[in-house]
């Protein structure tokens, strides 16, 4: 019997990869190297073969943003050691694979949370910088990207540069939110912020109507650390966009008696069972039987109703993972949408619109949603600012984020709604946001960017990466230069 | 390696750019897609390509031996699904995620995989022969475990996929006559079981088929058999018992009988029994 080598190279599967969202995939030869000499083989694997590869981490973005069909898959998740934590400055150097979860479950304990998580805790720090992430925080702290002190940037070319705000510093602001077309973040030095509990203080308010949910947040942006607003989109008329805010603020130093025992990884684990018996992993076949605009129906209007009761009581505390990673509390209950591959899906369309045409552009959206019959699951709204990273869908105003049903007969027309809204946000200023698109055409990113502001990039691009090595699908979809997009 | 037709490959370049739908068409979804068969050169496994290739599936058949596999590829010309041959000796494991790949590539999603590969070589009752055992297990096992991993981790992405393992009534007691051959089937019936449980959460089904006696080259010159029935009805009956999910199935059933009275004997009885 010959004796079974250990593995000789780059760890690679041929498998089916996949939006997070399931609206498309492809199958794909992934790579998943462990060090910076592997990625570099992969490079150069890739020139070899002629193939292009797609940079993917936790494969956390809805649509197309880690997937590549006319290439490999480069996962570098498997690059995932916390390579330093400065207990006393809160400092996290990482490799790019290291996820929210864990990063969060190494600080906690030293007191530190991480200064901007998603809605998930399973995105890698590497594809949350390609994207720049934000958190429920935005308006107050920025993305992941102004979290970032320093990162080191693998070019195809075998090179790496050391880029910070003050080093390579265009570079810098260029490739953090940058899709992970210009090279491969290798170490990533983050910054986190100082808690002094494990819980968060939060309360509960609700709005009938969309103006007063803009209204309750943004009086109480000044005195909130976290604010988010969750959407009814099946309100209509007057009760268009009535929904909860969440509101939640850290606990000062002292006031929480027993930080010992709140800042432990086990105070922040979201239990496995709901009632104790009940495993929530199967939680989601339940949840199907209401993934269908009825179903829906009632469950926004009953989380409504219940959201109506909590509002009326005091605040309570919530642990930081309790309350950061809500998408995380069914596993899988995006398998409520269907999880036959390809034919069942979720997409969500995010839009970004600056403050004072917000509530304009919200209102039409929703009402062409309903004449449409194409109504939003789930609707969340959120603040934010400005930042200085290049792609960066981040305004001085508000976002709006629709998860919607894809299938196989409404696949055509959702398509067509979300382009005639697309057209609404654009024209009032809006922005988009990649890991969450699937639906912008080529030439739309460029009706949102300052004017240049792609063409710097894609000449960045050009210089970095000359062969085109690092391509997904999201980049030929959207961003392809002019000259080399299909007609 | 030798397509019986040329392979349609799918193009890993990065130009030209393709023509980009505005509507991003929803990926393939399941159904009645390519399968792979590995150890289709005789018996079981060839009669598995010959009814998929009837059924409409496209089927990548592996086996050692080109002759027989380019007689199975001339019979199933015809057939409503493509069969593309591929020599491969299970022993090579290292070769198995390339080839994988290739196959994926031809067949486009594959919704079924097969382990038919086995070896039975007769052993002498005195013989305690290393060589010929490790060789069994590498063929029977080692080439199960290799093909199982890349279809499992395959089939768990996409969330769908049907895998099925021909073990053996063999794995069921430590018999006297080829300790090694049962011991494999063992195996496989165990890792084969760990497969199905780690696979449910993701729509994905793991069937172990248990065959009696098998009108095949490998039962030819058997004493003593019964019971018999030919490849081809096996071949159906294990497609069905895998699409209706059946976890363990003797085939035909009414082994189940016998493994289950094998079971169930003590040891000390077990071992003054002749077979």
């Amino acid at each position: 019997m010959p004796r079974p080598t250990a593995r000789r190279g780059v760890e690679q599967a041929f498998e089916y990869v996949e939006g997070w969202g399931m609206a498309v995939g492809t199958h794909a030869r992934v790579l998943r190297p462990r060090s910076i000499e592997e990625l570099i083989q992969c490079f150069a694997l890739a020139r070899s073969e002629g193939a292009s590869l797609g940079l993917r981490g936790g494969g956390i973005s809805y649509g197309d943003a880690s997937l590549t069909s006319r290439g490999h898959t480069l996962d570098c998740s498997r690059l995932q050691r916390v390579l330093e934590f400065d207990a006393s400055t809160g400092v996290a150097v990482l490799e790019p694979g290291v996820t929210i979860e864990q990063l969060w479950k190494h600080i906690l304990p030293h007191g530190y949370w991480p200064r901007v998580v998603s809605g998930t805790m399973f995105p890698t720090v590497g594809g949350a910088a390609a994207m720049n992430i934000h958190g429920k925080n935005n308006y107050a702290v920025g993305t992941l990207g102004d979290a970032i002190l320093e990162f080191d940037l693998l070019l195809t070319s075998g090179e790496i540069r050391r880029c910070s705000r003050t080093q390579n510093s265009e570079l810098f602001h260029a490739a953090i939110g940058g899709l992970g077309m210009l090279g491969v973040f290798t170490r990533i030095v983050l910054e986190t912020k100082r808690v002094y509990s494990g819980d968060l203080r939060v309360r509960a308010a609700t709005a009938p109507n969309l103006r007063s949910m803009m209204e309750i947040m943004e009086a109480r942006r000044g005195d909130s650390d976290y604010l988010v607003g969750w959407i009814d989109c099946f309100g209509r008329g007057r009760g268009l966009g009535r929904g909860l805010i969440h509101l939640a603020n850290y606990l000062a130093p002292g006031e929480d008696p027993h930080p010992e025992r709140t800042l432990t990884v086990e105070h922040q684990e979201l239990p496995a069972n709901i009632l104790g018996v009940f495993p929530k992993s199967e939680v989601w076949r339940a949840l199907s039987l209401f993934g269908n605009d009825p179903g829906m129906r009632l469950i926004n209007r009953a989380k409504y109703q219940s959201g109506r009761l909590e509002a009326r009581g005091k605040a309570h505390l919530q642990s930081h993972a309790g309350f950061a990673f809500l998408l995380d509390y069914v596993p899988n209950w995006k398998w409520a949408y269907g999880r036959e591959r390809g034919r069942r899906a979720m997409i969500q369309y995010q839009t970004f619109v600056p403050h004072a045409a917000a509530e304009g552009v919200f209102t039409e959206l929703l009402e062409r949603c309903h004449r449409a019959r194409l109504v939003p699951y789930l609707g969340v709204f959120k603040r934010h600012r400005p930042d200085p990273f290049w792609l960066t869908h981040a305004v001085d105003g508000w976002s709006f984020a629709m998860d919607m049903k894809v299938s196989p007969e409404n696949r055509e027309r959702l398509w067509k709604h979300c382009a005639e809204m697309t057209e609404v946000v654009l024209r009032a200023g809006g922005r988009f946001y990649f890991a969450k698109d699937l639906v912008l055409r080529a030439g739309d990113p460029e009706r949102f960017y300052p004017p240049d502001r792609l063409a710097r990039f894609r000449q960045l691009k050009r210089e970095l990466d000359p062969e085109s090595l690092l391509e997904t699908d999201l980049w030929r979809r959207a961003f392809a230069p002019a000259a080399d997009r299909p007609a | 390696m030798a397509a019986s037709t040329p392979a349609p490959q799918e193009p890993a370049g990065r130009s030209p750019a393709p023509a980009t739908p505005s509507v991003p068409s929803g990926p393939s979804g399941p159904g009645k897609g390519g399968a792979v068969v590995v150890g289709a050169s005789s018996g079981i496994g060839a009669a598995l390509v010959r009814r998929l290739a009837g059924e409409g599936w496209n089927v990548a058949a592996l086996a050692r031996r080109s002759g027989e596999l380019e007689r199975l590829a001339r019979e199933c010309q015809g057939l409503p699904g493509r069969v593309f041959v591929h020599v491969h000796d299970t022993r090579d494991v290292e070769q198995v995620p390339a080839l994988f790949e290739q196959i994926g590539r031809q067949l486009g999603p594959i919704e079924l995989g097969i382990y038919a590969a086995g070896v039975m070589p007769k052993v002498d009752r005195q013989s305690y022969d290393t060589a010929v055992d490790l060789d069994m297990l590498a063929i029977n096992f080692g080439g199960c475990v290799a093909w199982c991993n890349v279809l499992a981790g395959y089939f768990r992405s996409q969330r769908s996929g049907l895998l099925i393992g021909i073990s053996s009534i063999a794995g069921d007691r430590g018999r006297k006559p080829n300790p090694m051959y049962g011991a494999t089937k063992a195996a496989m019936d165990h890792y084969l079981e760990a497969l199905r449980n780690r696979l449910s959460e993701a729509g994905v089904h793991v069937c172990t088929i248990k065959p009696g006696y098998i009108d095949t080259p490998m039962t030819q010159g058997l004493q003593g058999l019964f019971w018999l029935i030919s490849a081809d009805e096996a071949a159906r009956r294990i497609l069905a018992a895998g699409r209706a999910g059946a976890n363990v199935r003797y085939v035909p059933r009414r082994w189940w009988f016998v493994g289950t009275a094998l079971k169930s004997i003590p040891s000390f009885l077990f071992r003054k029994l002749n077979f």
